[in-house]
């Protein structure tokens, strides 16, 4: 699903953010992606929606090596690719449903269609009441799920998380955590950056720790991913 | 939506809908994207109106120009429809002899529509009654007029009526021809440098326009910075995300353009009045013409294209520097 290959990233200021980057997920995964703030996380899960071009090696997602991509070609590869920002990134002069329908109109869905989906991606985060009301009247942990709700509208075979649960508590945060352990059940490949060790190490998952721009561990689950349904 | 080729999608994906579905999506994008412009553009209504007037008085300005060149040429045209070639005879022809000329070339058929045969008397008789000279000629011991006869040739071609031009002046009967060309071609030498002005003018008017929608396009995008950015981050492709713009851009021209309308009707129902009056005064029944069915539709059709144009410049400078970041 996701490959880096000696992938190294280096700013126009000079500043390293990734150097000789390897690390392989597959189709049907989930992972963290841990590390300090500063230590390339957010550049990393910028390479694969094509934010940023890698300096130097290959990053493949789903096959395709991203450094062979147009710029023309981006918009396509970033439709099967759901992201949750820590910021949210929704648009505040728009309603909850249109924030979620957002994606699905970029990709020519009927409104008929655009409609069944959204009120589906609104169920899974538990926010069906909420479709009429804009996103400043909503907590930053329901912010936070039209967001998630945003991102896997579209049914994307890849979701990606930066900071999902940066400024909720520890409840909240679990209560996401979950949502992303549900997609990743139906066959989403996850890959989820975050500093939140505690909510991570009890996630039991794969763990890629990233120090200055460096794949320094890369730590498998301790269980396999079938004996965690249970949880 | 060139997009999605090449491409395997695992799950549910954008490619396993029909064609005939994103077509449809596609259109009720676009009917969507239109009527969401122009509801924003009348939600603050006031500001959108300055530019309406703005992008107005500059395709105004033209439009009335070439109303008013338009009715020159309709005028000068009615005058053009009566050449008249005055043939003036020997002093030594007399009445009988002229009259008898007269009919000779009144009946060469083709060339002469109508003529009238005005002898030296009936022209001093005339010539009394016009100028006011009448107590002058008087003490003239003889008539000094010639006769004249007055042709309305059936051509209207200056070649054709050079040529018989030339043929009357060969008569013996003839003493000299007189028709005047000179001043109506003058009068197409003025109307022609004055199209090239209004066509000159409304090109430059047309790039203010063209500035005006662009800059007011600029601003838009700068203000929907944050719509653009996340759009390009969930998968909008370049024309989607030019879209709104575009459509914008149409309704600024296409409102400039109804005010344009609305401006030039106001001028001609300011200017008709006097224009009709000073002109009957010349000659009788002359009505000014506005725009007509065609000509609207024109000018709310440049209007248009105008907004497009202008948007697409500006959105091609703008768009492409805005990426999430």
């Amino acid at each position: 699903m996701i490959r880096f290959d000696q992938v190294s990233k280096r700013y126009a200021e000079g500043r390293e953010a990734l150097s000789r980057v390897n690390f392989e997920i597959p189709d049907g995964d989930m992972a963290f992606l841990t590390g300090h703030s500063g230590a390339g996380k957010s550049t990393l899960l910028k390479l694969i929606i094509v934010m940023e071009r890698a300096s130097q090696g290959q990053v493949f997602v789903q096959g395709t090596n991203l450094n062979r991509v147009s710029r023309r070609q981006i918009p396509a590869i970033r439709r099967d690719i759901g992201v949750v920002f820590q910021n949210h990134q929704l648009l505040f002069d728009r309603t909850v449903y249109d924030n979620v329908a957002l994606p699905l109109t970029i990709a020519g869905y009927q409104p008929r269609e655009v409609g069944r989906r959204v009120r589906a991606a609104l169920a899974k985060v538990s926010l069906s009441n909420k479709e009429k009301q804009f996103p400043i009247a909503l907590s930053g942990g329901e912010q936070q799920r039209v967001g998630i709700a945003r991102a896997v509208v579209n049914k994307p075979s890849l979701l990606l998380a930066d900071e999902p649960t940066g400024n909720l508590d520890p409840g909240l945060s679990e209560e996401i955590m979950n949502l992303f352990v549900q997609f990743n059940q139906v066959g989403v490949t996850v890959l989820i950056a975050s500093h939140d060790l505690g909510l991570i190490s009890q996630m039991n998952r794969r763990q890629l720790l990233l120090h200055e721009g460096r794949l320094v561990e890369d730590r498998p689950a301790i269980l396999t991913v079938g004996s965690d349904d249970g949880q | 939506m060139t997009d999605n080729n090449s491409r395997s999608t695992s799950g549910a994906s954008v490619s396993a809908r029909s064609l005939r579905d994103r077509w449809f999506a596609y259109l009720a994008n676009h009917h969507w994207v239109a009527r969401e412009s122009l509801r924003g553009l009348l939600q603050v209504w006031l500001a959108s109106a300055m530019t309406w007037l703005v992008i107005g008085i500059a395709l105004a300005l033209p439009t009335i120009l070439y109303l008013i060149l338009s009715n020159a040429s309709n005028l000068s045209g009615d005058w053009n429809g009566k050449p008249r070639i005055s043939v003036y005879l020997q002093s030594t022809v007399s009445v009988a002899e002229g009259q008898a000329f007269a009919q000779q070339l009144g009946s060469q058929a083709g060339d002469v529509s109508s003529l009238e045969y005005i002898s030296p008397a009936a022209a001093l008789a005339e010539f009394t009654e016009r100028s006011g000279f009448g107590d002058v000629l008087q003490t003239l011991d003889r008539n000094p007029l010639p006769a004249v006869i007055v042709i309305e040739p059936t051509s209207r071609q200056a070649a054709q009526l050079q040529l018989l031009i030339a043929k009357l002046e060969s008569k013996p009967e003839v003493e000299s021809v007189s028709f005047d060309l000179v001043w109506l071609e003058r009068l197409f030498a003025i109307l022609s440098l004055a199209e090239r002005f209004v066509i000159a003018l409304g090109g430059f008017l047309s790039l203010g326009v063209l500035l005006v929608i662009g800059n007011t396009i600029r601003l838009a995008i700068e203000n929907r910075r944050a719509e653009i950015e996340v759009v390009k981050l969930v998968g909008g492709t370049d024309s989607f995300v030019r879209r709104p713009f575009l459509y914008l851009g149409f309704w600024y021209g296409l409102g400039g353009a109804l005010s344009a309308w609305v401006l030039v009707g106001l001028s001609l129902i300011f200017l008709a009045t006097p224009v009709e009056m000073l002109l009957a005064s010349y000659q009788g029944d002359f009505v000014v013409s506005g725009l007509g069915f065609n000509e609207s539709l024109l000018l709310l059709a440049s209007g248009g294209g105008l907004g497009i144009l202008g948007a697409t410049l500006a959105v091609g400078r703008h768009l492409r520097r805005i990426e999430p970041s």
